[in-house]
Protein backbone atom coordinates (compact mmCIF):
# COMPACT_ATOMS: atom_id res chain seq x y z
CA UNK A 1 0.00 0.00 0.00
CA UNK A 2 2.54 3.12 0.93
CA UNK A 3 5.24 1.55 -1.74
CA UNK A 4 2.30 1.96 -4.46
CA UNK A 5 1.50 5.43 -2.80
CA UNK A 6 5.67 6.06 -2.80
CA UNK A 7 5.60 4.90 -6.82
CA UNK A 8 2.65 6.38 -7.27
CA UNK A 9 4.12 10.20 -5.89
CA UNK A 10 7.47 8.99 -8.50
CA UNK A 11 5.14 8.83 -11.25
CA UNK A 12 3.67 12.35 -10.78
CA UNK A 13 6.94 13.91 -10.42
CA UNK A 14 8.58 11.75 -13.55
CA UNK A 15 5.40 12.80 -15.36
CA UNK A 16 5.46 16.90 -14.23
CA UNK A 17 9.27 16.70 -15.36
CA UNK A 18 8.03 15.29 -18.54
CA UNK A 19 5.86 18.43 -19.04
CA UNK A 20 8.34 20.25 -21.32
CA UNK A 21 8.24 17.63 -24.19
CA UNK A 22 4.39 17.82 -24.44
CA UNK A 23 4.87 19.55 -27.69
CA UNK A 24 6.10 16.44 -29.05
CA UNK A 25 2.97 14.46 -27.38
CA UNK A 26 0.94 16.90 -29.23
CA UNK A 27 -0.98 14.47 -31.87
CA UNK A 28 -1.48 11.75 -28.85
CA UNK A 29 -2.77 14.34 -26.10
CA UNK A 30 -5.47 15.39 -28.81
CA UNK A 31 -6.20 11.18 -29.67
CA UNK A 32 -6.52 11.40 -25.85
CA UNK A 33 -8.77 14.45 -25.76
CA UNK A 34 -10.82 13.42 -27.79
CA UNK A 35 -11.12 9.97 -26.66
CA UNK A 36 -12.50 11.02 -23.35
CA UNK A 37 -14.47 14.10 -24.32
CA UNK A 38 -16.37 13.07 -27.31
CA UNK A 39 -17.76 9.33 -25.81
CA UNK A 40 -17.86 11.03 -22.65
CA UNK A 41 -19.95 13.57 -23.32
CA UNK A 42 -23.30 12.34 -24.43
CA UNK A 43 -23.59 10.35 -20.93
CA UNK A 44 -22.64 13.50 -18.93
CA UNK A 45 -24.99 14.74 -19.92
CA UNK A 46 -27.95 12.47 -19.60
CA UNK A 47 -26.34 12.14 -16.04
CA UNK A 48 -25.93 15.68 -15.41
CA UNK A 49 -29.68 16.57 -15.94
CA UNK A 50 -31.35 13.88 -13.76
CA UNK A 51 -28.55 14.73 -10.79
CA UNK A 52 -29.74 18.28 -11.30
CA UNK A 53 -33.33 17.37 -11.47
CA UNK A 54 -33.19 14.49 -8.24
CA UNK A 55 -31.81 17.17 -6.19
CA UNK A 56 -34.42 19.80 -6.88
CA UNK A 57 -36.83 17.09 -6.35
CA UNK A 58 -35.61 15.77 -2.77
CA UNK A 59 -35.33 19.25 -1.80
CA UNK A 60 -37.75 21.27 -3.63
CA UNK A 61 -40.81 19.80 -1.26
CA UNK A 62 -39.02 19.98 1.59
CA UNK A 63 -38.24 24.02 1.19
CA UNK A 64 -41.64 24.38 0.13
CA UNK A 65 -43.44 23.14 2.89
CA UNK A 66 -41.20 25.70 4.41
CA UNK A 67 -42.42 28.54 2.11
CA UNK A 68 -38.74 28.45 0.55
CA UNK A 69 -39.20 26.81 -2.57
CA UNK A 70 -37.64 29.58 -4.29
CA UNK A 71 -34.34 28.87 -2.55
CA UNK A 72 -34.48 25.29 -4.71
CA UNK A 73 -32.44 27.75 -7.14
CA UNK A 74 -29.62 28.95 -5.38
CA UNK A 75 -29.17 24.76 -3.60
CA UNK A 76 -29.42 23.09 -6.65
CA UNK A 77 -26.72 25.67 -8.54
CA UNK A 78 -24.25 25.68 -4.95
CA UNK A 79 -24.71 21.60 -5.05
CA UNK A 80 -24.05 20.70 -8.80
CA UNK A 81 -20.91 23.13 -9.04
CA UNK A 82 -19.21 22.30 -6.02
CA UNK A 83 -19.37 19.07 -5.14
CA UNK A 84 -21.97 16.85 -7.41
CA UNK A 85 -20.93 17.68 -10.86
CA UNK A 86 -16.72 17.56 -10.06
CA UNK A 87 -17.68 14.17 -7.70
CA UNK A 88 -19.92 12.37 -10.14
CA UNK A 89 -18.43 13.19 -13.31
CA UNK A 90 -14.58 12.13 -11.72
CA UNK A 91 -16.44 8.89 -10.53
CA UNK A 92 -17.90 8.45 -13.92
CA UNK A 93 -14.33 9.12 -15.70
CA UNK A 94 -12.57 6.82 -13.45
CA UNK A 95 -14.72 4.10 -14.53
CA UNK A 96 -14.61 5.05 -17.79
CA UNK A 97 -11.26 5.89 -18.98
CA UNK A 98 -9.49 5.09 -15.61
CA UNK A 99 -9.99 1.75 -16.80
CA UNK A 100 -9.71 1.80 -20.03
CA UNK A 101 -6.34 3.44 -19.19
CA UNK A 102 -5.23 0.76 -16.56
CA UNK A 103 -6.22 -2.00 -19.14
CA UNK A 104 -4.34 -0.49 -22.16
CA UNK A 105 -1.44 -0.03 -20.65
CA UNK A 106 -1.78 -3.52 -18.85
CA UNK A 107 -1.45 -5.01 -21.70
CA UNK A 108 1.00 -3.76 -23.00
CA UNK A 109 3.10 -4.28 -20.14
CA UNK A 110 1.89 -8.03 -20.08
CA UNK A 111 2.43 -8.18 -23.32
CA UNK A 112 6.12 -6.78 -23.81
CA UNK A 113 5.15 -3.92 -25.37
CA UNK A 114 6.71 -1.66 -22.87
CA UNK A 115 9.43 -3.18 -22.79
CA UNK A 116 9.66 -3.01 -26.43
CA UNK A 117 9.84 0.52 -26.08
CA UNK A 118 12.18 0.87 -23.80
CA UNK A 119 14.31 -1.28 -26.20
CA UNK A 120 14.14 1.30 -28.85
CA UNK A 121 15.20 3.96 -26.15
CA UNK A 122 11.42 5.71 -25.98
CA UNK A 123 10.32 6.60 -22.42
CA UNK A 124 7.44 5.26 -21.61
CA UNK A 125 6.07 8.01 -19.38
CA UNK A 126 6.65 10.15 -22.25
CA UNK A 127 4.80 8.10 -24.36
CA UNK A 128 2.14 6.19 -22.46
CA UNK A 129 1.59 8.92 -19.69
CA UNK A 130 1.98 11.91 -20.16
CA UNK A 131 -0.16 12.48 -23.09
CA UNK A 132 -3.01 10.61 -21.34
CA UNK A 133 -3.23 12.92 -18.03
CA UNK A 134 -2.30 16.08 -19.65
CA UNK A 135 -5.70 15.07 -21.91
CA UNK A 136 -7.16 14.23 -18.57
CA UNK A 137 -6.64 17.77 -16.61
CA UNK A 138 -7.50 19.44 -19.74
CA UNK A 139 -10.63 17.39 -20.65
CA UNK A 140 -12.30 16.45 -17.20
CA UNK A 141 -12.36 20.26 -15.94
CA UNK A 142 -13.99 20.66 -19.09
CA UNK A 143 -16.99 18.40 -19.16
CA UNK A 144 -17.40 19.45 -15.37
CA UNK A 145 -18.20 22.40 -16.30
CA UNK A 146 -20.34 21.21 -18.86
CA UNK A 147 -21.99 19.23 -16.36
CA UNK A 148 -22.81 21.96 -14.24
CA UNK A 149 -24.37 23.80 -17.16
CA UNK A 150 -26.76 20.98 -18.12
CA UNK A 151 -27.53 20.06 -14.18
CA UNK A 152 -28.77 23.35 -13.74
CA UNK A 153 -31.06 22.81 -16.25
CA UNK A 154 -32.04 19.51 -15.44
CA UNK A 155 -32.66 21.09 -12.06
CA UNK A 156 -34.50 24.10 -13.92
CA UNK A 157 -37.06 21.61 -15.58
CA UNK A 158 -38.25 19.72 -12.89
CA UNK A 159 -38.63 22.18 -10.67
CA UNK A 160 -41.10 23.72 -13.22
CA UNK A 161 -42.81 21.01 -13.49
CA UNK A 162 -43.04 19.45 -10.40
CA UNK A 163 -46.37 20.36 -8.83
CA UNK A 164 -45.11 20.59 -5.24
CA UNK A 165 -42.36 23.01 -6.37
CA UNK A 166 -43.52 24.71 -9.04
CA UNK A 167 -41.17 27.23 -9.68
CA UNK A 168 -41.03 29.19 -13.19
CA UNK A 169 -37.64 28.07 -14.74
CA UNK A 170 -36.88 31.97 -14.81
CA UNK A 171 -37.46 32.55 -11.00
CA UNK A 172 -35.30 29.05 -10.60
CA UNK A 173 -31.78 30.58 -12.48
CA UNK A 174 -32.93 34.37 -10.87
CA UNK A 175 -32.66 32.69 -7.42
CA UNK A 176 -29.48 30.19 -8.49
CA UNK A 177 -27.68 33.82 -10.07
CA UNK A 178 -28.20 35.44 -6.53
CA UNK A 179 -26.57 32.79 -4.25
CA UNK A 180 -24.19 31.05 -6.40
CA UNK A 181 -20.81 33.04 -7.32
CA UNK A 182 -17.80 32.54 -9.99
CA UNK A 183 -15.99 31.52 -7.43
CA UNK A 184 -18.17 28.75 -6.52
CA UNK A 185 -18.26 27.23 -10.04
CA UNK A 186 -14.65 27.37 -10.02
CA UNK A 187 -13.96 25.63 -6.69
CA UNK A 188 -15.82 22.63 -8.66
CA UNK A 189 -13.96 22.66 -11.79
CA UNK A 190 -10.46 23.52 -9.90
CA UNK A 191 -11.26 20.18 -7.54
CA UNK A 192 -12.22 18.01 -11.22
CA UNK A 193 -8.21 19.33 -12.35
CA UNK A 194 -6.81 17.66 -8.84
CA UNK A 195 -9.40 14.51 -9.45
CA UNK A 196 -8.12 14.05 -13.29
CA UNK A 197 -4.47 13.76 -11.99
CA UNK A 198 -5.86 10.90 -9.49
CA UNK A 199 -7.24 9.51 -11.94
CA UNK A 200 -4.92 9.42 -14.49
CA UNK A 201 -2.07 8.36 -12.42
CA UNK A 202 -3.52 5.52 -10.04
CA UNK A 203 -4.84 3.85 -13.72
CA UNK A 204 -1.45 4.37 -15.34
CA UNK A 205 0.30 3.16 -12.12
CA UNK A 206 -1.77 -0.08 -12.36
CA UNK A 207 -1.14 -0.35 -15.90
CA UNK A 208 2.31 -0.12 -15.35
CA UNK A 209 2.82 -2.75 -12.74
CA UNK A 210 0.43 -4.92 -14.08
CA UNK A 211 1.79 -9.06 -13.56
CA UNK A 212 0.30 -11.94 -14.77
CA UNK A 213 -2.04 -12.81 -17.79
CA UNK A 214 -5.36 -11.41 -18.49
CA UNK A 215 -6.35 -12.24 -15.10
CA UNK A 216 -3.61 -9.77 -13.85
CA UNK A 217 -4.98 -6.93 -16.59
CA UNK A 218 -8.48 -6.99 -15.03
CA UNK A 219 -7.20 -7.10 -11.37
CA UNK A 220 -5.53 -3.93 -12.07
CA UNK A 221 -8.49 -2.39 -14.14
CA UNK A 222 -10.69 -3.15 -10.56
CA UNK A 223 -7.68 -1.60 -8.46
CA UNK A 224 -7.49 1.49 -11.02
CA UNK A 225 -11.27 2.21 -10.69
CA UNK A 226 -11.73 1.64 -6.48
CA UNK A 227 -8.66 3.33 -5.97
CA UNK A 228 -9.39 6.44 -7.98
CA UNK A 229 -13.03 6.38 -6.35
CA UNK A 230 -11.71 6.71 -2.61
CA UNK A 231 -8.81 8.73 -3.14
CA UNK A 232 -11.42 10.97 -5.35
CA UNK A 233 -13.76 10.96 -2.20
CA UNK A 234 -10.23 11.18 -0.09
CA UNK A 235 -9.07 13.93 -1.23
CA UNK A 236 -12.92 15.81 -2.13
CA UNK A 237 -13.13 16.29 1.50
CA UNK A 238 -9.36 17.84 2.08
CA UNK A 239 -9.99 20.05 -0.57
CA UNK A 240 -13.44 21.32 0.23
CA UNK A 241 -11.77 22.07 3.75
CA UNK A 242 -8.97 24.11 1.80
CA UNK A 243 -11.52 25.81 -0.09
CA UNK A 244 -14.20 26.95 2.56
CA UNK A 245 -11.20 29.02 3.85
CA UNK B 1 29.00 -20.94 -41.35
CA UNK B 2 32.64 -20.59 -39.47
CA UNK B 3 33.62 -16.43 -39.35
CA UNK B 4 31.98 -13.55 -39.08
CA UNK B 5 31.73 -11.85 -42.61
CA UNK B 6 32.71 -8.82 -41.07
CA UNK B 7 32.70 -6.45 -37.60
CA UNK B 8 32.32 -3.09 -39.17
CA UNK B 9 29.57 -2.39 -37.82
CA UNK B 10 29.07 -4.58 -35.20
CA UNK B 11 29.58 -3.98 -31.19
CA UNK B 12 31.38 -7.12 -28.76
CA UNK B 13 29.63 -7.78 -26.11
CA UNK B 14 31.25 -9.00 -22.94
CA UNK B 15 29.22 -10.27 -19.79
CA UNK B 16 31.64 -10.81 -16.72
CA UNK B 17 30.13 -12.63 -13.26
CA UNK B 18 26.45 -11.74 -14.33
CA UNK B 19 24.24 -13.52 -11.42
CA UNK B 20 20.58 -12.80 -10.96
CA UNK B 21 18.25 -13.95 -8.24
CA UNK B 22 14.19 -13.91 -8.51
CA UNK B 23 13.42 -14.35 -4.23
CA UNK B 24 15.18 -17.45 -3.36
CA UNK B 25 15.74 -19.16 -6.91
CA UNK B 26 19.22 -17.93 -8.56
CA UNK B 27 18.37 -17.68 -12.16
CA UNK B 28 21.59 -16.63 -13.35
CA UNK B 29 25.06 -18.24 -11.73
CA UNK B 30 27.83 -16.22 -12.57
CA UNK B 31 27.71 -15.93 -16.30
CA UNK B 32 31.05 -15.46 -18.24
CA UNK B 33 30.70 -14.50 -22.08
CA UNK B 34 32.22 -13.00 -25.16
CA UNK B 35 30.06 -12.16 -28.11
CA UNK B 36 32.35 -11.02 -30.67
CA UNK B 37 31.57 -7.88 -32.82
CA UNK B 38 30.12 -9.34 -36.27
CA UNK B 39 29.24 -12.56 -35.01
CA UNK B 40 25.82 -14.76 -34.69
CA UNK B 41 26.18 -16.24 -31.22
CA UNK B 42 23.64 -18.35 -30.20
CA UNK B 43 22.68 -19.13 -26.65
CA UNK B 44 20.89 -22.24 -26.70
CA UNK B 45 19.15 -24.11 -23.59
CA UNK B 46 16.28 -25.77 -22.34
CA UNK B 47 13.21 -23.80 -21.16
CA UNK B 48 13.51 -22.32 -17.19
CA UNK B 49 17.60 -21.98 -18.20
CA UNK B 50 18.10 -18.54 -17.69
CA UNK B 51 18.89 -17.37 -21.32
CA UNK B 52 15.76 -14.71 -21.89
CA UNK B 53 16.78 -13.09 -18.44
CA UNK B 54 20.45 -12.87 -19.68
CA UNK B 55 19.09 -11.49 -23.04
CA UNK B 56 16.88 -8.97 -20.88
CA UNK B 57 19.93 -7.97 -18.31
CA UNK B 58 22.02 -7.65 -22.12
CA UNK B 59 19.69 -5.02 -23.14
CA UNK B 60 19.12 -3.73 -19.99
CA UNK B 61 15.74 -4.50 -19.10
CA UNK B 62 17.24 -5.86 -16.17
CA UNK B 63 19.80 -5.08 -13.52
CA UNK B 64 22.34 -8.08 -12.41
CA UNK B 65 22.40 -7.98 -8.67
CA UNK B 66 26.67 -8.86 -9.42
CA UNK B 67 28.90 -9.10 -12.10
CA UNK B 68 28.32 -6.61 -15.54
CA UNK B 69 27.74 -6.77 -19.14
CA UNK B 70 30.02 -4.34 -21.46
CA UNK B 71 29.21 -3.33 -24.74
CA UNK B 72 32.45 -2.26 -26.65
CA UNK B 73 34.05 -2.40 -22.92
CA UNK B 74 31.08 0.38 -21.60
CA UNK B 75 28.54 -1.19 -18.95
CA UNK B 76 25.29 -1.09 -20.30
CA UNK B 77 24.53 0.58 -17.19
CA UNK B 78 26.64 3.70 -17.69
CA UNK B 79 24.08 6.52 -18.85
CA UNK B 80 24.33 7.64 -22.69
CA UNK B 81 25.28 3.55 -23.45
CA UNK B 82 22.08 2.97 -25.04
CA UNK B 83 21.96 5.95 -26.99
CA UNK B 84 25.57 5.64 -27.84
CA UNK B 85 25.30 1.64 -29.53
CA UNK B 86 22.28 1.43 -31.27
CA UNK B 87 20.48 -2.12 -29.78
CA UNK B 88 18.13 -3.62 -30.96
CA UNK B 89 15.63 -6.62 -29.32
CA UNK B 90 13.04 -8.93 -30.88
CA UNK B 91 10.88 -10.73 -28.56
CA UNK B 92 9.62 -13.92 -28.30
CA UNK B 93 6.06 -12.68 -29.01
CA UNK B 94 7.14 -9.89 -31.72
CA UNK B 95 5.72 -7.69 -28.95
CA UNK B 96 4.08 -5.06 -31.43
CA UNK B 97 1.76 -2.67 -30.69
CA UNK B 98 -2.02 -4.02 -31.31
CA UNK B 99 -2.77 -0.72 -31.51
CA UNK B 100 -0.64 0.81 -34.42
CA UNK B 101 -0.69 -1.06 -38.07
CA UNK B 102 2.67 -2.48 -39.09
CA UNK B 103 3.48 0.54 -40.79
CA UNK B 104 3.74 2.77 -37.89
CA UNK B 105 4.98 -0.49 -35.65
CA UNK B 106 7.83 -0.59 -37.90
CA UNK B 107 8.97 3.59 -38.32
CA UNK B 108 8.18 4.44 -34.17
CA UNK B 109 12.02 3.98 -33.39
CA UNK B 110 12.34 7.29 -36.15
CA UNK B 111 8.87 9.15 -35.29
CA UNK B 112 8.79 9.25 -31.77
CA UNK B 113 12.65 10.47 -32.33
CA UNK B 114 12.22 12.68 -34.92
CA UNK B 115 14.72 11.25 -37.09
CA UNK B 116 13.38 11.64 -39.95
CA UNK B 117 10.18 13.58 -41.62
CA UNK B 118 7.50 12.15 -42.37
CA UNK B 119 8.02 11.20 -46.05
CA UNK B 120 11.36 9.54 -45.23
CA UNK B 121 9.51 7.65 -42.64
CA UNK B 122 7.14 6.21 -44.97
CA UNK B 123 10.04 5.64 -47.36
CA UNK B 124 12.31 3.57 -45.05
CA UNK B 125 9.39 1.56 -43.81
CA UNK B 126 8.88 0.60 -47.09
CA UNK B 127 12.02 -0.59 -47.51
CA UNK B 128 12.80 -2.29 -44.04
CA UNK B 129 9.62 -4.24 -44.61
CA UNK B 130 10.01 -4.84 -48.47
CA UNK B 131 13.83 -6.69 -46.84
CA UNK B 132 12.08 -9.14 -44.29
CA UNK B 133 9.88 -10.05 -47.27
CA UNK B 134 6.66 -8.32 -45.93
CA UNK B 135 6.15 -5.35 -48.72
CA UNK B 136 2.97 -3.95 -48.91
CA UNK B 137 1.60 -4.58 -45.20
CA UNK B 138 1.98 -1.15 -43.89
CA UNK B 139 -1.87 -0.71 -43.42
CA UNK B 140 -2.17 -4.13 -41.92
CA UNK B 141 -2.69 -4.60 -38.04
CA UNK B 142 -0.84 -6.93 -36.06
CA UNK B 143 -3.71 -9.20 -35.36
CA UNK B 144 -4.28 -9.53 -39.29
CA UNK B 145 -0.58 -10.99 -39.68
CA UNK B 146 0.70 -14.66 -39.25
CA UNK B 147 2.49 -15.65 -36.54
CA UNK B 148 5.59 -15.38 -38.69
CA UNK B 149 4.77 -12.50 -40.39
CA UNK B 150 4.71 -11.12 -37.54
CA UNK B 151 7.95 -12.02 -36.10
CA UNK B 152 9.01 -10.89 -39.46
CA UNK B 153 7.50 -7.62 -38.72
CA UNK B 154 10.01 -7.21 -35.18
CA UNK B 155 12.55 -7.67 -37.30
CA UNK B 156 12.05 -4.86 -39.39
CA UNK B 157 11.00 -3.00 -36.46
CA UNK B 158 14.34 -3.26 -35.16
CA UNK B 159 16.09 -2.63 -38.58
CA UNK B 160 14.93 0.72 -38.71
CA UNK B 161 17.61 1.74 -35.86
CA UNK B 162 20.40 0.55 -38.09
CA UNK B 163 21.39 -1.50 -35.17
CA UNK B 164 24.76 -2.57 -34.28
CA UNK B 165 23.59 -5.44 -31.98
CA UNK B 166 20.51 -7.19 -32.03
CA UNK B 167 19.51 -9.51 -29.82
CA UNK B 168 16.80 -12.31 -31.12
CA UNK B 169 14.61 -14.22 -28.59
CA UNK B 170 13.18 -17.52 -29.19
CA UNK B 171 12.89 -16.41 -33.14
CA UNK B 172 11.50 -19.58 -34.44
CA UNK B 173 9.00 -20.84 -30.92
CA UNK B 174 5.66 -21.06 -31.91
CA UNK B 175 6.56 -21.37 -36.03
CA UNK B 176 6.23 -24.09 -38.30
CA UNK B 177 9.66 -25.55 -39.92
CA UNK B 178 9.42 -23.50 -43.03
CA UNK B 179 8.74 -20.58 -41.27
CA UNK B 180 11.39 -21.01 -38.80
CA UNK B 181 13.81 -21.99 -41.79
CA UNK B 182 12.72 -18.10 -43.16
CA UNK B 183 13.55 -16.68 -39.78
CA UNK B 184 16.82 -18.16 -39.75
CA UNK B 185 17.82 -17.41 -43.06
CA UNK B 186 17.03 -13.59 -42.40
CA UNK B 187 18.75 -13.68 -39.13
CA UNK B 188 21.88 -14.98 -41.28
CA UNK B 189 21.48 -12.87 -44.53
CA UNK B 190 21.68 -9.18 -42.34
CA UNK B 191 24.42 -10.33 -40.23
CA UNK B 192 26.53 -10.88 -43.66
CA UNK B 193 24.93 -7.92 -45.32
CA UNK B 194 25.43 -5.03 -42.32
CA UNK B 195 27.49 -7.22 -40.27
CA UNK B 196 25.48 -6.60 -37.13
CA UNK B 197 26.30 -8.53 -33.85
CA UNK B 198 23.45 -11.56 -33.60
CA UNK B 199 22.96 -12.81 -30.14
CA UNK B 200 20.03 -15.10 -30.33
CA UNK B 201 18.33 -17.01 -27.58
CA UNK B 202 16.78 -20.39 -28.82
CA UNK B 203 15.88 -23.80 -27.78
CA UNK B 204 16.03 -24.77 -31.58
CA UNK B 205 18.88 -27.11 -32.60
CA UNK B 206 18.47 -27.17 -36.10
CA UNK B 207 18.24 -23.10 -36.01
CA UNK B 208 20.90 -23.17 -33.88
CA UNK B 209 23.76 -25.55 -35.81
CA UNK B 210 22.01 -23.62 -39.01
CA UNK B 211 22.73 -20.24 -38.47
CA UNK B 212 25.56 -19.80 -35.58
CA UNK B 213 29.37 -19.18 -35.72
CA UNK B 214 29.49 -19.99 -31.60
CA UNK B 215 27.38 -21.08 -29.61
CA UNK B 216 26.96 -21.34 -25.97
CA UNK B 217 24.78 -23.86 -23.63
CA UNK B 218 23.15 -22.41 -20.78
CA UNK B 219 21.81 -25.33 -17.94
CA UNK B 220 19.95 -24.27 -14.67
CA UNK B 221 21.55 -20.44 -15.21
CA UNK B 222 25.13 -21.62 -15.66
CA UNK B 223 27.28 -21.52 -18.70
CA UNK B 224 28.50 -25.34 -19.57
CA UNK B 225 29.89 -24.95 -22.77
CA UNK B 226 30.66 -22.51 -25.31
CA UNK B 227 32.27 -23.13 -29.30
CA UNK B 228 31.89 -23.53 -33.06
CA UNK B 229 28.88 -25.13 -33.52
CA UNK B 230 31.22 -28.83 -34.28
CA UNK B 231 32.52 -28.17 -31.08
CA UNK B 232 29.45 -28.18 -29.03
CA UNK B 233 28.22 -30.99 -30.98
CA UNK B 234 31.55 -32.97 -29.70
CA UNK B 235 30.96 -32.10 -26.60
CA UNK B 236 30.62 -35.49 -24.08
CA UNK B 237 28.59 -33.19 -21.51
CA UNK B 238 25.83 -35.27 -20.40
CA UNK B 239 23.19 -32.29 -20.22
CA UNK B 240 24.46 -30.77 -23.53
CA UNK B 241 24.37 -34.46 -25.26
CA UNK B 242 21.06 -35.15 -24.20
CA UNK B 243 19.87 -32.13 -24.82
CA UNK B 244 21.26 -32.70 -28.40
CA UNK B 245 20.24 -35.52 -28.82
CA UNK B 246 16.44 -36.08 -27.58
CA UNK B 247 14.24 -37.79 -29.57
CA UNK B 248 10.78 -39.16 -29.12
CA UNK B 249 12.44 -42.61 -30.93
CA UNK B 250 15.63 -42.85 -28.74
CA UNK B 251 15.86 -44.40 -25.48
CA UNK B 252 18.42 -41.73 -22.98
CA UNK B 253 20.65 -44.69 -22.48
CA UNK B 254 21.71 -45.31 -25.75
CA UNK B 255 23.19 -41.54 -25.96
Amino acid sequence: MFQNIGEMVLLLGRTLGALPFIWRQRAKVLEQFYEIGNASLLMICVLSFFLGGVIALQTGPLLAERGLHNAVGGLVGIAMAKEFAPIMMSILIAGRVGSAMAAEIGSMRVYQEIDALRTMNINPIHYLVLPRLVALACALPMLVTFSILVGWLGGAVVASVTGQIDIPIQSFFTNMKSVVEVKDVANGVFKSFCFAWIVGIVSCHQGLITRGGPRGIGRSVTKAVVNSIVLIVMFDYVLTRILLH
Amino acid sequence: MNAPPNAHQGVGVQMRGVRRSFGKQEVLKGIDLEVQAGEIFVLMGPSGSGKSVLLRHVIGLEVPDAGEILVNGESILTPGVMDKFRMAMVFQSGALFNSLTVGENVGLYLSEHQLKSPTEIARIVAEKLAVVGLKGTEEKFPSELSGGMKKRAAIARALVSEPQLILYDEPTSELDPISAVVIGEEIRTLNQRIGVTSLVVSHDRDLAFGIAHRIAVIHEGEILAVGSPDEVRRSHHPVIREFLHADFHREKTSL
